[in-house]
């Protein structure tokens, strides 16, 4: 067998969400993946995230390129349709799929060889349609796959496990998806799983292209001295502008809050993101300061995570193409075909 | 003073023109309004890949008996044209007519003998009467269509009636289109011998045909057919079939009561966005398609193999042009065959469809979305510049309005509720083709990982050989399965009997049906099977192994459609050969009459023995 299942059992405790789902039911198969890999940590995180926000696992569509970070789909929520594609080319069939069917949550998960290299066209193209989706990078700056090549987004300067030191410059994610559009664009760490899950609950409930850069140590390739995407390395160089909570419309939503040391941010869906400000003068509603306080900082060394920007009231893809509010493929005959009275018509014009 | 050719009715007329210059649309008005007088009447766009500046050509063919491919040679040449002036004046048949503008007298060895000079000062007759540059450009136009329509002793009515039609709700422009008109007409009745010996005489040999281009047809298939999502990139010459997608979808798609879109639309980034696109809503349920050309393809080749091998429905319009590379973008061939058959690394065979004029261009884009669903697999519509950016006559449009979308082995939440068996590869019903579920049909079941890696029939990853092994001689079940769904050739029998067969497909249609009635009349006897589908049906193969010898006529210099019929009908090659028309014009009648005189010409010569053939391959 080249694929793992879980063993099917069930702690009988294990908490319920407001569906009645326990954790169980937003996990997949035993990942293939390296022991210790940040991917897996990732793979954890959305799980739980999905269970909080209360999501029917089969109302979201998962989807991914090639690629270590692309594989993990397989390792959540098994009852969601997944989809793993071809390398960096995700961006397009969830735009497509998302096209179909407006009604699911699409969730797209790449790599930063995926994303950067191969399909950097197709993520700043979906960035700045607006496709309503949480599209995830798992950046851990190298090719796993194919063993420790340097990917895109790997600093300039930082060095390989072989010794070999980069020499080109890193593409940052992050300062492209402000660019482009995206109109919720974070960073986190896949060791902070207390600041990625409100990350990604925050991604999932938003409308619009919401962008998650999450680094992710290689533990195989690019976890030792001198990597600036280790373990050790973002710890030390880990700088949060906020913390956050989501508040989902299913709960009561309370407005206990000390004025001035949160930020609270109503969405599309009527949920709240409440941001507690680290740094006294971060602002998460302008791009242009989000760009530049994201730059600022890396010249410095740091490395800023958190909910970088978000716009509230953000409009998608549909929005712009005018599409009926019914998902396209549920649409038939009644609707789509004009028929042969129209036809004749049509005839009659080309005479 | 020359021979001069005479018919009514039946002759070619060729406009040498500049492009940008706005000869478009006084041509095709000439065109249509031939077209309003009953004569049947063929006209094709030969275009430079070019905005502004090169020369372009509009050539009409008139033709009462109905033959709408290219004649080849001109009976009346418009030159309007001086840097193609040497080109266009020895194009012209012996006797026939050259029209030009004589505002600047050219020296009289630049013209020939045998062909009657009509000398219009075109340029001067603008000045004189409009002081707007664009205006004497524009007008120079329509005034060389009053002067034809009284040389070839048109019905000035109907050309008239038609600028009308055009210009309904902008009188502005009517009067002065009009004036044009007339001052060519008149101009020409004074100066000119009208008629000449070449005329247009109203007959009733159109009946109820339309005149339309094969992109907008195909793109009104896509429409009858129930595509929802079409993602495309811009290339020559498919660009028009989404920009007419687009248009029909705001015109019988838009929602009544919301004014909004029952269609999504998205010009991509690239060719691979944009069949990406495709396969992401075919696996979302939606039907979807993209348009291209040879080099688009080319792009799109990695994600056709997802496709194939992950089994989710794409249909892929391909408006062939000249390649290799850029080729010529703007020409037309039949090139793209063996690279969509084989299409992507790996063992593939996809299905490809061959309409010949944009009536089948219409049905088969709309066919092809059902048979994308029900084999769930990458369709090509395999049209070509010839047929796409054309205005053809062809019999009227036709939709069964009892006829319902094949959507092919779907799941829905009820059959999965029932308790039926899901494996996404398991081929229940043993004809290769597995069923399906939508993503978030059903909160337990029916949930599978799509993927282009090998997996086994419960769509769990695997390199296990066997499974693999198992997997892809169900697909090649599949394609079995197919033939069944896929369009039936044509057979065309010459009433005497023929030793000798001919298999075409596509826009080589029109020319290979005139080839074939002349070649009657002068005793050459072949059976004919038009091919509309690949895979094969066991008919084509049949057909192709039943036959002294049989010709295969096609637009690329490789014989491509030959090498799929040896290939795949495992044929011995020394008894097909390829004609092979390649030069980027369509193929024309005479062409192919003359290279099967020839061919036959040397069999009995030498006649073909087997041993000796295969000895020359």
């Amino acid at each position: 067998m080249t694929y793992l299942a879980k063993p099917k059992l069930h702690h009988p405790d294990l908490p319920a969400n407001s569906l009645g789902f326990t954790r169980r039911d937003y996990e997949g198969t035993i990942s293939t993946l390296c022991a210790g890999c940040g991917h897996d940590s990732i793979s954890a995180a959305i799980v739980q995230a999905c269970w909080e926000l209360a999501i029917e696992p089969h109302r979201v569509a998962k989807l991914s390129g090639i690629g270590c970070s692309s594989k993990t789909p397989t390792y959540f929520l098994d009852k969601s349709h997944g989809f793993n594609s071809v390398h960096g080319r995700m961006p397009s069939v969830l735009t497509g799929a998302n096209l179909a069917n407006r009604h699911l949550i699409y969730l797209g998960v790449s790599g930063d060889g995926d994303s950067a290299s191969i399909g950097l066209g197709q993520f700043a193209h979906s960035m700045r349609r607006g496709v309503n989706m949480t599209y995830i990078v798992e950046n851990n700056g190298v090719y796993g796959l194919t063993k420790g090549q340097f990917s895109a987004t790997a600093d300039r300067g930082s060095k390989s496990k072989r010794g070999a030191v980069n020499s080109e410059e890193g593409i940052d994610l992050v300062c492209l998806a402000l660019q482009l559009g995206a109109t919720y664009v974070a960073r986190s760490f896949s060791g902070d799983k207390a600041q990625l899950v409100p990350l990604i609950k925050g991604a999932l409930s938003h409308h619009g292209a919401a962008f998650i850069d999450v680094i992710s140590p290689c533990v195989a390739f690019n976890n030792h001295e001198g990597s600036t995407r280790s373990y050790d390395y973002v710890r030390h160089h880990n700088e949060a502008v906020n913390a956050l909570d989501v508040i989902t419309v299913h709960r009561e939503i309370t407005t206990a809050y000390e004025p001035g040391t949160l930020q609270e941010v109503r969405q599309h869906d009527g949920s709240v993101i409440r941001l507690r400000k680290l740094d006294g003068d971060y602002d998460s509603s302008s791009r242009i300061s989000a760009m530049s306080h994201v730059q600022t900082r890396y010249a410095k060394g740091e490395i800023v995570t958190g909910l970088l920007y978000i716009e509230p009231d953000a409009e998608d893809l549909h929005a712009s193409l005018g599409t009926v509010d019914r998902p396209l493929n549920e649409l038939g005959e009644p609707e789509l075909c004009p028929g042969s009275a129209a036809l004749a018509k049509f005839n009659a014009s080309l005479r | 003073m020359p021979m001069k050719l005479e018919a009514v009715n039946d002759f070619v007329i060729k406009f040498a023109n500049v492009n940008g210059s706005g000869s478009a649309s006084a041509n095709t008005l000439f065109a249509k309004a031939i077209m309003r007088m009953g004569v049947p009447v063929s006209p094709r766009n030969i275009f430079p890949s070019n905005i502004q500046g090169l020369p372009t050509w509009y050539e009409v063919r008139v033709s009462e008996a109905g033959w709408l491919g290219r004649r080849g040679g001109a009976d009346l040449m418009v030159a309007m044209n001086p840097q193609t002036w040497e080109k266009d004046v020895v194009e012209i048949e012996p006797g026939g007519y050259l029209f030009y503008d004589s505002t600047k007298p050219l020296h009289t060895d630049k013209f020939r003998s045998d062909v009657t000079v009509l000398a219009m000062p075109l340029t001067e007759i603008c000045n004189a009467t409009y002081s707007d540059p664009r205006q004497r450009q524009l007008f120079k136009n329509i005034i060389y269509v009053g002067a034809l329509a009284a040389l070839l002793d048109m019905d000035i009515a109907e050309v008239e009636k038609l600028v009308a039609e055009q210009y309904k709700g902008k009188e502005k422009l009517l009067e002065p289109n009009l004036k044009a008109l007339h001052l060519g007409r008149d101009y020409a009745l004074a100066h000119l011998p009208c008629p000449l010996g070449i005329t247009v005489k109203r007959s009733d040999k159109v009946g109820d045909k339309v005149f339309l281009e094969g992109n907008s047809a195909t793109a009104l298939g896509a429409v009858y057919g129930g595509a929802t999502v079409c993602a495309w990139y811009p290339i020559t010459p498919s660009s028009s079939v989404a920009e007419a997608f687009a248009r029909h979808c705001r015109k019988f798609r838009t929602d009544a009561a919301t004014g909004k879109n029952n269609f999504a639309i998205v010009q991509a980034e690239d060719e691979l966005a944009s069949i990406g696109m495709v396969i992401g809503a075919a696996w979302n349920g939606a039907r979807a398609f993209t348009c291209t050309s040879g080099p688009g393809v080319s792009l799109m080749t990695e994600f056709i193999g997802l496709a194939y091998f992950a089994e989710i429905p794409s249909v892929i319009v391909n408006v062939q042009r000249a390649g290799p590379s850029t080729g010529m973008p703007t020409r037309t061939q039949q090139a793209d065959i063996l690279s969509c058959a084989y299409a992507s690394h790996g063992d593939t065979r996809h299905v490809l469809l061959f309409p010949a004029d944009p009536k089948e261009a219409f049905e088969m884009t709309a066919d092809a979305l059902d048979l994308a669903d029900r084999l769930q697999t990458p369709v090509f519509v395999m049209t070509d510049l010839d047929i796409g950016m054309n205005e053809r006559l062809c019999d009227p449009l036709e939709w069964d309005d009892s006829r319902t979308y094949d959507r092919g082995k779907v799941l829905t939440h009820d059959d999965l509720e029932s308790g039926k068996r899901f494996g996404r590869y398991l081929d229940v019903d043993d004809d290769g083709i597995t069923y399906r579920t939508y993503p978030g049909t059903h909160p337990k079941r029916g949930s599978f990982f799509t993927r282009g890696t090998s997996r086994d029939r419960y769509a769990r990853y695997t390199e296990e050989g066997s499974a693999y092994v198992d997997n892809m001689q169900r697909l090649l079940r599949k394609f079995e399965t197919a033939k069944q769904y896929v369009p039936a050739p044509v057979l065309h029998e010459s009433p005497t009997p023929a030793r000798h067969g001919v298999i075409y497909y596509g826009s080589t249609a029109c020319a290979m049906e005139e080839a074939l009635a002349d070649l009657e009349l002068e005793g050459v006897p072949l059976d004919a099977l038009r091919v509309r589908a690949f895979p094969f049906q066991d008919s084509v193969i049949d057909f192709a192994k039943a036959y002294d010898h049989v010709f295969v006529v096609e637009q690329n210099r490789d014989g491509q459609l030959r090498t799929l019929l040896i290939n795949e009908g495992v044929l011995d090659p020394a008894q097909i050969s390829s004609i092979a028309h390649y030069d980027g014009t369509p193929i024309t009648a005479r062409f192919i009459r003359s290279e099967i005189e020839e061919r036959l010409a040397a069999f009995n010569v030498r006649p073909l023995r087997r041993s000796a053939a295969a000895g020359e391959r």
